[in-house]
């Protein structure tokens, strides 16, 4: 028996438990994701018959889907934007070493390491529509009075700035550990040749030392945005997706189409509305990758 | 103890492409320290590594012994080998490196004890037997890594190129405890290395290969004096062989041996040169010059000139120098290969 | 990295930028779980009460929201079934990713890495794409309201993650490591078995640790499987089922976010950077 070829049958037996598993609960259900969403599945129902786009037309027509459409490109290019101008600035705070850093960094990983149901839950409290601590400051700086106070949660503009800004709160620590790994990785060198050649200590940051870390950037990004478009947990929890569905975004209102409301097939068909965005992620992703491997 | 022993040894990497390791035909005498010798990419790793098991030759046979052994896995070979890593395993001690292979191979446990202090005092290395590989300096690691090749008593040792890690005053001393190294225990040896210095003061004999074909298998002196092809007369030596067009043929040699006409002594051939640079490395003189008359005219040679040698030679300046026939070698110009001698037709 | 050196050749601008950027965003960040703290010791009526700067301890502090959580709800019981579910979902993550990471990584030559690639999308594939079809798939293996749907459904994200994370550790691994072994005596499963693994502790624990946060983490599959409250996580268990009807007990809650994110933020915290590795493969040398 040769190595190579023993290796060659050693892998594939070594591998096959997990492709495997993989395959019957990724590969499985990702077709079905996609059959029921042509089909007329219900909760109980047994048969299956093929209804082709009804589906698609159907929640299309609907103003609550079009609103969850529009309201997950809102909720994430707004949590995105504030993370990535946020992490940017944190990421430079941290790169260096100082007395205290490892604390600090603790205190600002927070939201990203606890479990994001219970951060949620913690902002519920502070966004209460009565007892709400922020609320409670405003009215001492005779901002607002006691009994016009913001309803953070109850009112769209504010619900959906609410969701956003939870969200953001949530990524920013993930998107400034990744930059900061990027900031640590680019060789020293270079930022002292252009202090050298007499760039200033801003210069260099701008035209030097971010321009190369285009590509951990991108990185951030792209994670952020899957984590954004995909999560349903932030706006669950704070409001349900109300006030009149203007918080509702994709992943929530698939979940209360076809959980709570059994039509498996209309909850699909809404959740292969994130394939595309998806698709276009991972496309990148292997761009990405694929050009970091040349370099 | 044993031979090793190639037939036909072929590796191709990618079909199409031509083979890392060519028709390789190679045997062993008993107990012989064999070097083999080539830059990058010649296939002397890929040759070791098919030795030991590690790469599945295309085609051809290996016999370790008079056994074949083609087939086998690395560990049924009776082989040991040292790899340019050393490759300690990093979380275990010096004791239990260096039991690693008995323990694989199911030696009793009672006789490891001995067994280690044996190797470990053959080679020194009774004081560190606690310690992890990472507290330990180049060369400690270097006769950790023999201690656990010798422990098992291998029939052959495969050394891949296990000096090249250690700085260049070490590497002396190291080259020097190898060789000893090499006769206390007797063990036919293999030993991959580019470096020719290694190549030329440890080895019995020399296999020099290149682009994956053996092109000279000798002793160091018969590789060094007698090429058998233009590669190896230039690969060898530095400065290497001057290589002077002459016809259809390629006329050699060392520059050690184009010296000022006074020095040379003989039947001669005198070459008239212009010296286009000098350096000077204490024990030498490396002398960069073109000839400038007769049919060689415009052709660059470079001369070694010894320190006991105090005439001076300045930039610029024609010289007179000569090299003694005997110190001629010739080349077939298409085939490259070696040539009869002849006598030069000079102007 | 920039050592201490450096940090001290930064001029002035730099250290109020610094110390300005960081002051706001720990507070920023941080804040809800001080929240959570102070509530938790609060007594009911001092929280209710207007009138009281909620900041301070207005009525003296209590551990009365504590001994409820304890006595008188499931919080127990969730922290039992997520500590229970982790665990077996650490143990088969372990027992498909290792030898799946080790093969893409040495053994199966160019078409591994492109499966590794492949492995890795899979981990791009959302929960909340996948959560329909698989609630029939759980229905189907007559795990549903089990904790073991969970158990069986949350290695579809930490096995592709984890093969990816420790396929760049195994890779890290000097080839002559294993080489070495063999030519000493072993076949080459023994090799990964006795030596490759050993080897491979911390990268081993880090995977641990990550599949086991992800467990206390994940929330929509626990939602969609699992309706009954004796049986859910924490996760789930203390945002959904902590609520009675319409009514929140703030104090409860809080203190049992703040109970169950601690432990796990400072664990997580502990691998956090060798996690971050795994998204930066290929971006960061």
């Amino acid at each position: 028996m040769g190595v190579k070829r023993g290796a060659g049958r050693l892998g594939a037996a070594m591998f096959a438990p997990a492709l495997l598993y993989i395959v019957a609960l990724v590969g499985v259900p990702l077709v079905l994701a996609f059959l029921y969403s042509v089909g007329d599945v219900k909760v109980g129902s047994v048969g299956y018959r093929f209804v082709g786009l009804d589906n698609f037309i159907s929640v299309l027509q609907s103003p609550t889907f079009r609103g969850a459409l529009l309201h997950s490109f809102l909720f994430t290019v707004g949590a995105q934007l504030i993370v990535i101008i946020c992490a940017n600035i944190l990421a430079l705070a941290l790169v260096d070493r100082f007395r205290g850093r490892g604390l600090v960094r603790f205190f600002i990983l927070l939201p990203w390491v606890a479990p994001i149901s219970l951060g949620a839950i913690g902002w519920k409290w502070i966004l209460d529509s009565i007892y709400s601590v922020i609320n409670w400051a405003l009215v001492q700086l005779h901002l607002v009075k006691q009994f016009e106070a913001p309803m953070w949660l109850g009112e769209p503009t504010l619900a959906m700035l609410s969701v956003i800004m939870v969200h953001a709160w949530r990524m920013l620590p993930f998107s400034t550990v990744i930059l900061l790994a990027g900031l640590t990785a680019i060789p020293k060198d270079i930022p002292e040749a252009a202090a050298v050649d007499g760039a200033g200590f801003w210069r260099t940051h701008f035209q030097i030392t971010i321009p190369m870390m285009t590509p951990i950037i991108n990185v951030a990004v792209l994670f952020g945005v899957i984590f954004t478009f995909t999560d349903m947990t932030v706006v669950y929890i704070l409001t349900r997706g109300g006030p009149y569905n203007t918080t509702q975004v994709l992943p929530s209102l698939a979940f209360f189409t076809g959980i709570l409301g059994g039509d498996l097939a209309e909850g699909a068909a809404i959740s292969v509305f994130l394939v595309p965005i998806l698709v276009v992620i991972a496309w990148l992703m292997l761009r990405l990758a694929h050009r970091a491997e040349v370099v | 103890m044993a031979v090793v022993e190639t037939k036909d040894l072929t590796k191709v990497f990618t079909p199409g492409e031509r083979g890392a390791v060519n028709d390789v035909n190679l045997l062993t005498r008993e107990g012989e320290f064999m070097v083999f010798l080539g830059p990058s990419g010649s296939g002397k790793t890929t040759l070791l590594r098919m030795i030991a098991g590690l790469e599945d030759p295309t085609a051809g046979e290996i016999l370790i012994g008079g056994q074949v052994v083609t087939h086998l896995p690395p560990r049924d070979r009776g082989i040991a080998m040292v790899f340019q890593s050393y490759a300690l395993y990093p979380h275990l001690s010096v004791y239990k490196n260096i039991t690693f292979p008995l323990r694989a191979q199911g030696v009793p446990k009672e006789e490891h004890r001995g067994k280690v202090e044996w190797a470990a005092g053959l080679l020194g290395i009774g004081e560190l037997l606690k310690r992890k590989p990472r507290e330990l300096s180049g060369g400690e690691r270097q006769r950790v890594a023999l201690a656990r090749a010798i422990v098992r008593e291998p029939t052959v040792f495969l050394l891949d190129e296990p000096l090249s890690n250690l700085d260049a005053k070490l590497r002396a001393s190291a080259r020097e405890e190898l060789t000893q190294f090499h006769e206390r225990v007797g063990t036919t040896t293999i030993y991959v290395t580019h470096d020719q210095i290694e190549a030329m003061a440890m080895g019995d004999r020399i296999v020099v290969l290149h682009e994956g074909f053996v092109r000279q298998v000798g002793s160091p002196r018969e590789v060094y004096d007698d090429p058998a092809d233009t590669f190896v007369a230039t690969f060898l030596g530095s400065p290497p062989m001057n290589l002077v067009d002459h016809g259809d043929v390629l006329v050699g040699f060392r520059p050690e041996h184009l010296l000022p006409r006074p020095l040379v002594e003989g039947p001669a051939v005198e070459i008239g040169v212009r010296v286009t640079g000098i350096e000077y490395l204490g024990s030498e003189r490396i002398v960069y010059a073109l000839i400038d008359r007769d049919r060689f005219a415009e052709q660059k040679v470079v001369a070694k000139l010894p320190a006991t040698y105090e005439v001076g030679v300045a930039d610029g300046e024609a010289v007179e120098f000569a090299v003694a026939e005997r110190n001629l070698r010739f080349f077939d110009k298409t085939s490259e290969k070696r040539a009869d001698s002849r006598a030069l037709v000079w102007g | 990295m920039i050592g201490l050196k450096g940090a001290r050749r930064r001029r002035l601008p730099f250290q109020i930028y610094r110390w300005t950027a960081l002051s706001v965003f720990s507070v920023l960040l941080a804040f809800p779980f001080v929240w959570m703290a102070i509530t938790s010791f609060k007594q009911t009526s001092d929280l209710y009460n207007l009138n009281n700067n909620p900041f301070l301890f207005n009525e003296r502090p209590t551990l009365e929201h504590l001994k409820l959580l304890f006595e008188e709800t499931l919080f127990p019981r969730w922290f039992l079934n997520t500590a229970f579910a982790g665990a077996m979902v650490v143990l088969i993550t372990l027992l498909l990713a290792v030898p799946a990471a080790y093969a893409l990584a040495r053994l199966t030559g160019r078409w591994g890495e492109r499966l590794g690639i492949a492995i890795f999308l899979t981990y791009l594939i959302p929960p909340t794409l996948l959560f329909i079809p698989m609630s029939r798939v759980v229905s189907e293996l007559g795990l549903q309201d089990s904790l073991w749907s969970i158990i069986v459904v949350y290695p579809t994200f930490t096995v592709p993650f984890s093969i990816w994370l420790l396929m760049a550790f195994f890779k890290s691994i000097p080839r002559e490591l294993e080489d070495a072994a063999m030519v000493d005596g072993l076949t080459r499963f023994q090799a990964f078995v006795k030596l490759v693994i050993p080897i491979s502790f911390s990268g081993i624990l880090t995977v641990v640790i990550f599949t086991f946060t992800l467990v206390t983490q994940e929330f929509v599959y626990a939602l969609t499987f699992i309706s009954s409250a004796s049986n859910q996580t924490i996760g789930v268990g203390v945002p959904i089922y902590l609520v009675r009807g319409d009514v929140y007990y703030w104090g409860s809650l809080m203190a049992a976010c703040l109970i169950a994110s601690l432990p796990i933020a400072v664990f997580y915290n502990l691998f956090l950077d060798r996690f971050i590795a795994g998204f930066t493969v290929g971006a960061v040398k």
